[in-house]
């Protein structure tokens, strides 16, 4: 759909931004502040985390499994030509560990989670729902919006793990479409040369892509205004920032962990 | 529960209420009170502010200025943990149902019950539930999904959700608003049959003449964001001011 021209100059797109960007700060200290706060919705979390993990485990695991496949089918060549094949397994392992499993994992999680959040708590809005839970004694910041972002932050790192596992288990197919690899050359080459930091900053960031997805396609629906356009426009615009957010919390992590290893 | 008002003091209070959206000035000084068990019903045109006002009631608005007292509380500067309490007491009915898209209709009768009196044993819930979808005549409805209801069912199982806490006020936005003549007047008797049955006070926004004939024992016209005149139905059909009268026609 094309965009309608708004009339705006720059400067107030720009003033839009930070405005925008000050009310997603504010409704991340209210989100965070409520998870803390009792009484808990446990069940509502363990609800959530189920909806939004194990249901998102199917496209997770084709999509780490065709990774690993390709990345594996793609770099093979170019080692063969280097005569530097048994170095495949350590090579595809650190870059799942590292970027890829990680990165890929959280770029799916927010086309399908971070959409489905802003989808729907917008429509939620719209329809008067979430009015209708507030004037009920409910708070819907803290059962709608906290279990969720919570949810989100807990299941990022397992499903990234998960992803790695899968992705890993694509490239082992891999290997063995060029040749005959046994599962304890391949494990052993893998991981030979893995170390802490190859894990834990990429388990780290993990939590920080989850807590991202999950309080950006909130915000987008609990902030939604104008109709079944705006739901569509907050779905839209819930993947859209989290996929960019994703990016620059990579690379704050990278330089991070650059800095303390 | 009312034992903190004085006696004679209406449940609802409101003075010199403002609200603006922009340079959209929606709410002009409005001033109302609400006496127990009384049923006052507010028209005007769309986009008066009606909506507005009764989100207000409830703090889902924030006006402007203007001071509102609810059951003997200031909703305006009443700490949040106390405005839930206080929130628990009013029943609200949404313009078009606001009941809950994932859950069943009795799962939506449920919700509200089961948060709001987490002590309360099971079997007691669910005859609570039945009670109340028997009230709006829902009682073989209670597996249906809302998407799998009719408008008018739609706004009956929202008023089951809304009575089920037993409420002493009632705020209707726009009860009948699109539905046909028929069901309109069937919700219309409904919120006379559950004002009788529950004793509450309720505040009914409308621009349907017939439901406000039917449910009202005062009507207040809201022109411009403001109240231009009060009184029974026939008083105001036969009023001097033919802008007062045109709206009974």
């Amino acid at each position: 759909m094309l965009e309608k021209d708004t009339g705006k100059k720059p400067v107030d797109n720009l003033q839009d931004f930070f405005f925008e960007l000050a009310d997603t700060i504010r409704f991340a200290g209210r989100a965070t502040r409520e998870i803390f706060r009792k009484p808990f919705e446990g069940e509502e979390l363990v609800n959530q985390c189920y909806l939004i993990g194990y249901k998102t485990l199917a496209l997770i695991s084709i999509t780490a499994f065709i990774m690993g496949l390709v990345l594996t089918l793609q770099t093979f060549p170019m080692l063969e030509d280097l005569g530097a094949e048994a170095e495949l397994p350590g090579l595809i392992c650190v870059s799942i560990l590292r970027e890829i499993g990680p990165v890929i994992t959280a770029l799916i999680f927010a086309g399908k989670v971070g959409s489905g959040l802003g989808a729907e708590l917008g429509s939620m809005r719209v329809s008067d729902q979430i009015d209708a839970m507030e004037v009920s004694g409910t708070n819907p910041m803290k059962f709608l919006v906290s279990t969720r972002v919570l949810a989100t932050t807990l299941m990022m790192p397992l499903l990234v793990v998960y992803a790695d596992a899968v992705g890993m288990f694509g490239s082992f197919a891999g290997i063995n479409l060029q040749g005959n690899v046994s599962v304890r050359l391949f494990i052993t080459q893998s991981f030979q040369d893995i170390m802490y930091y190859d894990i834990i900053p990429a388990t780290i960031k993990s939590f920080f892509f989850g807590y991202a997805i999950g309080l950006i396609g909130c915000y987008k629906g609990y902030t939604t205004t104008g109709g079944t356009q705006g739901v569509g426009s907050a779905a839209n615009s819930a993947v859209v920032i989290s996929s960019v957010v994703i990016f620059i919390i990579d690379l704050i992590a990278v330089q991070i962990s650059e800095l303390i290893i | 529960m009312t034992d903190i008002l004085k006696n004679g003091e209406p449940v609802i209070r409101v003075v010199n209420l403002h609200k603006s959206f922009d340079d959209n000035q929606v709410l002009r000084g409005i001033s109302l009170d609400l006496n127990k068990g009384q049923n006052l019903v507010v028209v005007g045109r769309s986009g008066t502010g009606k909506s507005v006002l009764i989100k207000c009631l409830v703090r889902l608005i924030l006006p402007d200025a203007g001071s509102i007292s609810v059951l003997g509380k200031d909703v305006l500067t009443l700490p949040e943990d106390e405005l839930n309490e206080l929130r628990i007491r009013i029943g609200y009915l949404f313009q078009e149902g606001a009941l809950y898209d994932s859950m069943s209709l009795e799962e939506n009768l449920l919700f509200p019950l089961k948060r709001n009196r987490p002590g309360l044993p099971q079997k007691e819930m669910q005859e609570l539930i039945r009670i109340a979808l028997e009230n709006v005549d829902l009682a073989e409805e209670s597996e249906k999904m809302p998407s799998e209801l009719s408008g008018g069912m739609r706004k009956r199982a929202s008023l089951a959700r809304t009575l089920i806490l037993n409420p002493e006020i009632i705020l209707y936005d726009e009860p009948t608003t699109g539905l046909d003549p028929y069901t309109s007047h069937e919700i219309s008797e409904l919120i006379v049959r559950i004002q009788e049955k529950y004793s509450a006070s309720s505040i009914v926004v409308t621009h349907d003449m017939k439901c406000a004939r039917t449910v009202s024992d005062q009507i207040s016209i809201l022109h411009d964001g403001q109240f231009i005149a009060s009184g029974s139905f026939n008083d105001l059909k036969n009023h001097e001011n033919p802008t007062i009268r045109n709206y009974f026609i």
